[in-house]
């Protein structure tokens, strides 16, 4: 599904260099669910957005769905992340001036497809999460356990293989959080892979695998 | 995807209405300015009643006559034997007319004093412009070889001397000691006309006219209406040649030793300009207008290319997400574009509808009476199509570099 060679990720400024991730090999297969844990700050959430191209590795590779994407145009990147990949943000990332209803419809105004049909799909996973009663609702009238429904609303909207949540529950209660973990082991139950970031252990217990990251590199 | 980012546009104009008040403020004042101004250019120096074809009109405004040593110059209008010597000579018009320009003098209703504004004029006066017959006729040849004490009106003059709806045609009108029996009555002309503006247009050989003078200097204008404003250059230059016709220089003229004569028949902007100037371009006042209209247009534009960056530096959270799920930095791009569009477009139509009701105003207040001031379309447009460029280079350009942002650099932002 995924496979990670050799990453490396340097960031620069003028007078530093920081090494965050060092020598990342992952292999995760279709339907897994793993885990990426570590302190802060030793690169899990880099490794997430290198996962799901919102950043480039310095060096090494990453490969989707047998494709190797090294030199990939913004364009091609893109239509993978919309077509292949879902996120979910630890601080949910809503669009305030959005309805619930147009915040999950966005990953399909990306693709071909009426209005009526984005409708119908956003309504759909909507209920999923148990959130159809919300749909007119803006985002700053939620709880945070119901943006980050809206948030898994919009990732499993345009239906992609691979969900990526970083830390999708850092910001919940316990109650919440484990409502949300709920619904990901749902999904992962339905078919899709996931690969979540969290501090939690008990979390990272339930799901399939853990990835390890400690000062960048990955610990066994 | 259209009606997303519309609705995106209209809830980040809701969302601080102070920034959109500032926005939209200065886009539709500008262009409300813009509008007005022009629509009061337009009004002075287009064709409109009784003008309407200033276009193919030429106007003489003034002879200038001048010693040997150009020390001494004498500039006015002409007198009308110098005007009728040449115009009647000039072959291949439409038509020529001749006439004073305006003179006040005070009619009197019982112990009212009503003060009007008289103009004396050929017929062919009527030839060259297009102003509408109310009631009766327009003096003609005839009447003018008659020597009657006519006029022709305007309703002003009818609503004030006689009342509002009177029949006015054979009624006499006094004024200077002397009656005159009014033939017909016409739509006025506003007072920005000056070449046409009169309350009162009586014929040239009536008493104080100053007609028989045979001095070069008078009380005249000429006007010319040619067939196609393309004979403008050949009709200016055979009337150049026929005013210098006969002449022996020196001559006597007002005590003046005359060595140069030179009489002018330009379109009425160039005669505007050559006014003021001494030149006959019009590219002086096209830049000078230009130049201005830019300036007036630079502020709001610096303005809105300030409020523009600081809206889309606080929208990089919504460009991270949207990137995130899959916008190309193309379609980033273009939602910027709409947005901006949708936000000059609605400052535009405000302008409009502010222009229209301030013009309606104006013209229904009197101010200046028989002025019918409208919106000129092609101002319209070209401020709409400025205001469009700097609203999509304020806009575009830092959407561009938001939009060529990494979406993991710009979600750690957000």
């Amino acid at each position: 599904m995924i496979k990670l060679s050799g990453i490396e990720k340097v960031y620069r400024t003028s007078s530093i260099e920081t090494l965050a991730l060092d020598n990342i090999n992952v292999d995760i297969q279709k339907g897994e669910f793993v885990s990426i844990m570590g302190p802060s700050g030793c690169g899990k959430s880099t490794l997430l957005n290198i996962m799901g191209l919102l950043d480039e590795p310095s060096k090494g590779e990453v490969t989707i769905n047998e494709r190797q994407l090294k030199g990939y145009k913004d364009k091609e990147l893109a239509r993978i992340r919309n077509q292949e990949i879902g996120f979910i943000f630890q601080s949910f990332h809503l669009i305030n001036d959005l309805s619930v209803l147009d915040n999950v419809e966005i990953p399909l105004l990306y693709r071909p497809g009426s209005g009526s049909k984005r409708r119908e799909l956003a309504k759909e996973a909507l209920e999923k999460v148990g959130l159809s009663n919300r749909m007119k609702h803006f985002p700053t009238q939620l709880s945070g356990g119901q943006k980050q429904r809206v948030a898994i609303a919009r990732a499993i909207v345009g239906r992609p293989s691979l969900i990526l949540a970083d830390e999708p529950t850092g910001n919940l209660d316990s109650n919440m959080g484990n409502e949300i973990l709920n619904i990901l082991l749902q999904l992962n139950q339905e078919g899709s892979t996931i690969i979540m970031v969290t501090h939690d252990e008990n979390m990272a217990k339930r799901t399939n695998r853990l990835i390890r990251l400690f000062d960048g590199r990955q610990v066994f | 995807m259209l009606s997303n980012y519309i609705k995106i546009a209209w809830k980040v104009l809701l969302r601080n209405p102070f920034y959109t008040f500032i926005t939209l403020f200065g886009i539709s004042f500008t262009l409300l300015i813009l509008l007005v101004l022009s629509a009061f250019l337009d009004h002075m120096f287009g064709s409109h009643y009784p003008e309407q074809q200033r276009f193919r009109t030429l106007y003489i405004p003034s002879i200038t006559l001048r010693d040997s040593s150009r020390t001494s110059t004498m500039k006015g209008p002409m007198s009308y034997k110098f005007l009728k010597k040449n115009l009647s000579a000039l072959g291949g018009i439409e038509a020529y007319g001749i006439s004073s320009l305006f003179r006040t003098t005070n009619a009197y209703v019982g112990s009212k004093r009503i003060k009007m504004m008289v103009k004396y004029a050929d017929s062919g006066f009527w030839r060259v412009t297009d102003f509408e017959l109310l009631e009766g006729k327009l003096f003609n040849e005839s009447d003018i070889d008659r020597g009657q004490h006519i006029a022709v009106i305007t309703e002003k003059v009818r609503d004030e001397y006689f009342g509002p709806g009177e029949s006015v045609v054979g009624k006499p009108i006094e004024f200077n000691g002397l009656k005159y029996r009014i033939v017909g009555m016409v739509k006025g002309s506003p007072v920005t006309h000056p070449y046409t503006y009169a309350d009162i247009v009586l014929p040239y050989n009536s008493p104080k006219s100053e007609y028989e003078s045979d001095s070069k200097n008078g009380a005249y204008i000429g006007i010319i209406r040619a067939r196609s404003a393309r004979d403008f250059p050949s009709i200016q230059r055979e009337f150049e040649h026929l005013t210098q016709r006969g002449l022996k220089f020196p001559f006597e003229e007002s005590g003046m030793k005359v060595a140069h004569l030179e009489a002018k028949a330009l379109p009425f902007l160039t005669g505007f300009i050559y006014e003021f100037f001494q030149s006959e371009s019009t590219e002086i006042f096209f830049t000078v207008v230009s130049l201005f209209m830019l300036l007036f247009m630079a502020l709001p534009a610096i303005n809105l290319i300030n409020l523009n960056i600081s809206r889309i530096i606080e929208r990089s959270s919504e460009i991270s997400i949207r990137k995130a799920f899959g916008a190309p930095s193309k379609t980033i791009l273009w939602q910027f574009v709409i947005e901006n569009v949708f936000v000059t477009s609605l400052g535009a139509l405000i302008a409009l509808v502010f222009a229209q009701i301030i013009l309606s105003i104006f013209n229904s207040s009197g101010l200046i009476p028989y002025a019918v001031l409208s919106v000129n379309y092609t101002v319209f447009g070209i401020g709409l199509l400025l205001a469009l460029v700097f609203g999509l280079m304020s806009g575009v350009v830092p959407a561009w570099r938001m939009s060529k942002l990494k979406p993991a650099e710009a979600l750690k932002g957000a």
